[in-house]
């Protein structure tokens, strides 16, 4: 299926990340935007409310965060593509509505311009802190996707890869943002309408009598409906059996949940999205995402150029996360260095999944600013190459 | 006895017509012996089915709590949500779909303690939905906790001694903020509020009804008032009926008159028709409405 | 001169004895029985069934959807 002509605004465009994310969301066919302003998110719903009346969408601005993150569910279950924007403290808002999205299995976007926490922290300034929240902040155990863009213009790419893998998962799918992405101008390109896949919503065609819920027909992924369709759904934040139906028992637990789980873990390899440089090589490899994939590049440059075998992975799905490619590499190379704008979160799963095969080094940085490149460089130095 | 020389007519059993709207493999409810909640689920049912609404297009969304769990016994589409956010669901269902029916059932701690933030907005907006909230005075779920709601003096788990925290008068707030329909009834008032309910159901906008209902296991035996049905009687002799009563004078003192009515019945526009208006007044032919 | 008859259903096993439609019965037909559901809730009876006029306030009243009335015969 390919992107609707009307949404999609063709052309070059010198814009943000935020109103590049924005531009992504239209294209990808989302019709219901439910936001809450918070820096350095806004300019994602601004564009949103601005664009909407010429494109046949529904913006509202709602109350809190708490209603924008269950609003566009109610959405969802009217049939439409739908995402919320917001940042730090609106995400910690947000956290029971992801469980809610997980345990539903409500295809939605979050999109989550990071800023410098805890707590109100630094508003305007750049932080990779909340990446750990994105996998783990709501309770109980769920799978969920998040995806990292580095440039305005993947702000663009990936939104409408993030609106794709929703519906095709059928999971809540998380944009991590940073403000620097997020407010950083760059040249945007925004290809015709034809050349965008848009992964439509896989509506059953089984008629009301026969259909389930959680029917997975075999596959990990039930098939979806809308209210109004004479389906008469129960959908539920409860644990609930293949009808939908509240179910207390550890055995219908154990059945929802670890398919929930499943079905993005075993799917990890087919989800993976990952930037490799030099690694062929390396006998040191940066791991990084998000902004700081772009601050480490002259570290590695200047290190190559004095003869250091370094190579570069960036991660550009975070979670799940890539472990049996990392575990792997940990077996081929000396050292994983992990610069992150946060006193250390992903280095956690590098260090994990290298499981004493490769030495595991954080360059961390509290946030407010990103990483200077001696810095990483520094960290580089400073990793004993065995030979 | 009949006229033993008339015509007679005899008439075919009738089934309980609440049982078309229950998903009866879900039956027995969950609902303690005497409780008003599947009372007010006949009402319903039996307002819907006067609506003449086509079922299919009707949509229920509840929040957590006893009253939450009406969304699962209904054979509609039916959403249990989480906790205090029903409201907000809801309003993204139905400004995503302007075709449906929303109906949002649920109880006083669920709509007002942690959703009271959305009720307000809402009504504020004027989304077209109607609210039924279920009042039991208490957190039924949870065990016996006073509520937004629960009289000053009145018993809970967490003011053992008697609640002074101020309650809301729920039909008070739902006026002021803008709701199009407001009435209160109890479960006593079976008729009444199924006529509330149909005519909530026939509102164009934001309408509300409040029943009063029993909670005999956490708020009637702590606070040593009986049984459901001394409840009950309680409401058949201490109600007081006034339509149209200014709605700052219906508060609820424990164990006071309970004033019952339709106190507001006026039109607004919706969300939806404010905004279709205001953005063809700016845009024009280039106006793209949003189609649903 | 009664224009009607009616009568009532009673789903016994649904029945939590909350009595509700004994005590708002407007004809007086319904009382209490003796007989008890296997869960223990004494079940009510239509006591006086020619009193009953198939109104369905009993069904309208019941939480637990165990009674409700309907009318059997008209008088033309």
């Amino acid at each position: 299926m390919k992107a609707n002509k009307r949404d999609v605004l063709t052309g070059a465009h010198f814009i943000d990340g935020d109103h590049a994310a924005g531009e992504g969301a239209i294209a990808a066919g989302c019709k219901f935007v439910a936001g809450y302003p918070i820096t350095p998110s806004t300019e994602i719903v601004e564009r949103i409310a601005a664009r909407f009346p010429l494109v046949g969408g529904m913006f509202i601005q709602m109350e809190d965060e708490i209603a924008s993150s269950i609003a566009i569910q109610g959405a969802v279950w009217a049939g439409k593509k739908s995402m919320t924007v917001t940042s730090g403290p609106g995400f910690s808002l947000m956290m029971e509505h992801i469980g809610f999205a997980a345990i539903t299995e409500t295809p939605c976007v979050f999109i989550n311009v990071q800023r410098g926490g805890p707590s109100t922290g630094l508003p305007t300034l750049p932080a990779q802190a909340d990446m750990m929240q994105a996998r783990w902040g709501s309770h109980g155990d769920y799978e969920t996707i998040a995806i990292v863009p580095n440039s305005p213009q993947e702000c663009f790419d990936l939104t409408i890869r993030a609106f794709n893998l929703a519906e095709e998962y059928r999971v809540p799918v998380l944009v991590m943002m940073d403000e620097c992405v997020g407010h950083m101008t760059e040249k945007v390109v925004i290809p015709e309408a034809d050349k965008i896949e848009i992964v439509e919503r896989k509506f059953t065609k089984k008629s009301p009598g026969e259909y389930r819920l959680y029917d997975t027909n075999g596959t990990m992924f039930p098939e979806m409906v809308k209210a109004g369709d004479g389906y008469r759904i129960h959908l539920t934040g409860l644990t609930h059996d293949e009808k939908g139906y509240p179910a207390m028992s550890p055995k219908v637990q154990q059945k929802m949940l670890r398919r929930l789980v499943d079905k993005i873990l075993t799917n990890e390899e087919k989800l993976r999205h990952i930037e490799e440089d030099q690694i062929d090589d390396a006998d040191i490899v940066v791991v990084s995402y998000g902004i700081t994939s772009r601050v480490v590049l002259p570290a590695i440059k200047k290190a190559r150029k004095e003869g250091l075998k370094v190579g570069h992975v960036r991660l550009v799905t975070v979670w799940p996360f890539p472990e049996p490619y990392i575990r792997e590499l940990a077996k081929k190379v000396d050292a994983f260095v992990v610069p992150e704008l946060n006193l250390g979160q992903i280095v956690h799963e590098v260090e994990r999944c290298a499981a004493g095969n490769a030495e595991t080094k954080l360059v961390p940085h509290a946030g407010g600013a990103v990483h200077a490149p001696e810095d990483i460089y520094d960290a580089i130095k400073g990793v004993v190459v065995h030979a | 006895m009949l006229d033993q020389n008339a015509v007679e007519t005899e008439i075919p059993e009738k089934e309980n017509p609440v049982e078309s709207l229950l998903r009866m493999d879900r039956m027995p409810h969950i609902w303690c012996p005497g409780c008003g909640i599947g009372t007010t689920v006949n009402c319903f049912a039996r307002a819907l089915e006067q609506s003449k609404l086509d079922l299919d297009s009707v949509s229920i969304v509840s929040g957590i709590g006893c009253t939450g769990r009406v969304a699962g016994y209904l054979n509609l589409d039916s959403f249990h949500t989480t906790h205090g956010r029903a409201i907000p669901f809801a309003t993204g269902l139905k400004l995503a779909n302007p075709n449906l029916k929303v109906v949002v059932y649920s109880g006083d701690g669920d709509l007002f303690a942690i959703g009271g933030n959305h009720f307000i907005h809402a009504a504020r907006r004027n989304v077209d939905m109607t609210v039924i909230c279920v009042n039991n005075l208490i957190y039924g779920m949870t065990g016996g906790q006073v509520a937004p709601t629960t009289p000053v003096t009145a018993k809970g788990t967490t003011y053992p001694y008697g609640s002074y925290d101020p309650p809301f008068n729920l039909p008070y707030l739902a006026d002021s903020s803008g709701a199009v329909y407001v009435a209160r009834w109890t479960t006593y008032h079976v008729r009444h509020a199924t006529k509330a309910i149909k005519e909530a159901l026939a509102r164009r906008g934001f309408s509300f009804v409040e029943i009063i209902s029993p909670c005999p296991t956490l708020y009637s035996r702590r606070n040593r008032l009986g049984d459901g049905l001394d409840q009950m009687n309680f409401y058949k002799e201490n109600s007081v009926i006034k339509n149209g009563a200014d709605t700052k004078d219906v508060g609820m003192d424990f164990q006071g008159k309970i004033t019952v009515g339709k106190f507001v019945d006026r039109e607004r526009k919706t969300y939806r028709q404010l905004m279709n208006e205001h953005l063809t007044n700016v845009f024009g032919e280039q106006y793209t409405p949003y189609e649903g | 001169m009664k224009k009607v008859q009616g009568t009532v259903v009673i789903k016994a096993d649904r029945c939590k004895g909350c009595a509700f439609c004994v005590d708002f019965c407007p004809t007086d037909a319904l009382q209490l029985s003796d007989q008890y559901n296997a869960k223990g809730y004494r079940l009510p009876e239509l006591f006086e069934p020619e009193k009953c006029t198939g109104c369905d306030l009993c069904g309208l009243y019941c939480p637990d959807f165990a009674i409700h009335g309907f009318i059997i015969k008209k008088v033309a």
